[in-house]
């Protein structure tokens, strides 16, 4: 694969944290090192784990296919292959995948000198799925409490988890987080809808620069954030997304076990008018 | 003080917070549901010992003879339970005092004229006498809703003359014709009669006037995956969404504890419970219009809601925090005396779970009733 002409200066060896000049290579536009092998190869598992269990399973429509967790009743132990053992394997896999990925991404960061910002990012996705099908079933005492994978059937379990607390809008993480998640959304689209405009000027016209976008926005809503700060708060806005996620899950159950509705009586129950 | 201190201070402070309005683990989960459809119960063991020590059975009477002369031989005046011995009809009395009668008045005389025990002039004589006859059909007519468990006098009564859970037609703001100001009986955690309801949610907080007094459809899904058809508005699903949270309460359980949410209406994949609940449904309103309304005449004013009317009963009634009245234990085996003339149970009218209400009229008199509340 063609290189394009500046990227040969950023093609740096070292900067590895595990295997030294081992896996330090490039296939094509790709780095691969020793976290590119673990990610390939726990997601090759992971997927093909999933496939057998679609062929155990009643169904191939893929809407339909669904890999559960093990009941209840195995606790934190291990469960027989086809009664939610897969699930578990499944599960490990993801989350070595995942978690292999943000060490390349580290690794990258190692090589061009740059922050942690992106694995750091990544990393709150990754809290957000271990709270979901590690932190919270541990807690709670059985992986049977983690979701299921399938494209209808997590969905389910989505609906009717959130509906053992009988109405899960009033969970006040969950407030937070939606709030984070749609912030998240309206800036995207602020700011890719100005870089659009920006980069497509009309028929004759050339191509505007930051000052062109700091002034439509100071004159839209009277304050520009920035070239810079844009990313920053994007940054901000998704990691919360993610970090308030995990915190409205977690709190579900092993730290509230009734209606979320109920949760609010604090309110009422202040000493000030109480 | 530098920043690293306040933050930590901050989390201390916040933690502790978290934990003055939380809970803790280790919780206990009850699967309901197969494995992943995340249907399951969560109980919080310390909070169940102290539901589990307010839902202890009364006391019980040791069983007394049937044979022997009948009550209605040798009282006069007996109404209800003409078909008993003076022995079990005792047993009945005795126990009453004890399940119903205020604790600073445990005797007879809390019903009954201490000169003349035939004479039926206390409201309380002429209210135990209905209640009497409720409790037997109940345990006679409704086993599809309390099958072989059946309830007694102390199932909603708890050993005191006002059950603790009743309820009142809300009697609004006075604001309804308002431009401004009205809620529409709902958005409050505190409704006009000055208590918590719905679990503090946002949601209508009188669902019972239309649900359990009322025949209201509760059920406003619609039947196809797109709207056609399906007349039901916002509004009214949150009047059905209210009552159900009740039901939630009263028997502290979740929704999943009879639905699978994926498909609320589904009776397949719904799990037996709901069937028991929606019996339950038509057993509640069947007895509030035939037991509790026509006593509104008999009870003294002091006894009544701010519109004047009787209080009525709802799941919490009889269910207390409890998927079954006293963890499924039965009273009501240990009192023949209750549990009615021996007909056979008949199914209620509408005695059809699965039946879908007969279409549009059924829907367009639920959405009058509703809106006309509003």
């Amino acid at each position: 694969m063609a290189m394009l002409n500046f990227e040969r200066k950023y093609r740096v060896r070292g900067g590895t944290l595990v295997g030294g000049d081992l896996f330090d290579f490039w296939i094509g536009a790709f780095y691969v090192g020793f976290f590119g092998i673990t990610a390939a190869f726990f997601a090759l598992l992971g997927t093909a784990l999933l496939v057998y269990g679609a062929a155990l399973g009643p169904t191939w429509n893929l809407w339909q296919i669904s890999i559960a967790p093990p009941d209840l009743s195995y606790g934190l132990g291990l469960a027989p292959l086809k009664a939610g053992g897969l699930w578990q394997i499944v599960t490990i896999c993801a989350i070595g995948a995942f978690v292999s990925w943000a060490l390349r991404e580290v690794e990258i960061c190692r090589k061009l000198g740059i922050g942690y910002h992106v694995p750091v990012a990544f990393g709150s996705a990754i809290l957000a799925y271990v709270t979901l099908q590690v932190i919270r079933p541990v807690l709670l005492g059985a992986w049977g409490h983690a979701f299921p994978y399938g494209i209808y059937s997590h969905l389910d379990w989505v609906s009717n988890v959130a509906y053992q607390y009988l109405h899960f809008h009033y969970n006040p993480a969950h407030m937070v987080a939606v709030t984070f998640f749609f912030t998240t959304v309206l800036a995207l689209a602020l700011h890719g809808s100005l870089v659009l405009s920006a980069l497509n000027p009309p028929e004759g016209e050339v191509v505007k620069g930051a000052e062109h976008e700091n002034t439509f926005f100071r004159d839209n809503i009277g304050y520009s954030i920035g070239t810079l700060g844009i990313h920053r708060f994007g940054l901000l806005l998704s990691v919360n997304a993610g970090v308030w996620s995990a915190i409205c899950i977690v709190v579900s159950g092993p730290f509230w076990t009734r209606s979320w509705t109920d949760w609010w009586a604090w309110w009422l129950n202040l000493p000030i008018w109480n | 003080m530098n920043t690293t201190h306040k933050l930590m201070l901050a989390a201390i402070a916040s933690l502790g917070l978290l934990s003055a309005c939380g809970e803790r683990p280790p919780v206990q989960t009850v699967q309901t549901g197969y494995r992943g459809t995340g249907m399951e119960q969560n109980y919080n063991p310390r909070l169940m010992k102290v539901v589990a020590e307010r839902n202890q059975i009364g006391g019980i009477q040791p069983p007394a003879d049937s044979s022997g002369p009948l009550a209605k031989d040798i009282y006069q005046n007996v109404q209800v339970l003409n078909d008993l011995s003076v022995g079990e009809f005792t047993r009945v009395m005795l126990s009453m005092t004890e399940w119903v009668t205020p604790a600073e008045q445990k005797n007879c005389t809390y019903c009954h004229n201490a000169e003349n025990y035939s004479d039926g002039s206390k409201y309380q004589y002429q209210v135990a006498r209905s209640m009497l006859r409720m409790t037997r059909e109940i345990n006679s007519q409704w086993t599809s809703h309390v099958k072989q468990t059946g309830v007694t006098c102390h199932t909603c009564h708890r050993g005191g003359p006002v059950p603790q859970y009743k309820w009142f037609t809300d009697p609004g703001s006075g604001r309804e014709n308002a431009f401004v100001g009205t809620r529409a009986g709902q958005n409050s955690a505190i409704t006009g009669l000055g208590m918590t309801t719905i679990g503090h949610s946002s949601l209508p907080y009188d669902p019972y006037t239309p649900f359990l007094l009322g025949d209201a459809n509760i059920r406003v899904e619609g039947t196809k995956a797109l709207p056609p058809g399906n007349r039901s508005s916002v509004k009214q699903a949150e009047w059905t969404y209210s009552l159900m949270v009740h039901m939630s309460e009263s028997l502290g359980v979740n929704c999943t504890y009879c639905h699978n949410t994926r498909a609320w209406s589904s009776w397949e994949q719904s799990r037996p419970q709901r069937s028991t609940a929606w019996y339950g449904i038509r057993m509640v309103r069947n007895l509030n219009n035939g037991y509790l309304l026509p006593l509104t005449q008999v009870f003294p004013q002091h006894r009544k809601g701010p519109t004047g009317d009787v209080a009525k009963i709802n799941c919490a009634t009889c269910h207390q925090g409890v998927y079954k009245p006293y963890f499924g234990q039965s009273m009501a085996k240990d009192y023949p005396e209750l549990q009615g003339a021996k007909k056979p149970p008949a199914a209620p009218a509408d005695a059809a779970p699965a039946a879908t209400p007969t279409a549009k009229k059924v829907i367009a008199s639920a959405d009058t009733s509703v809106r006309g509340r509003l």
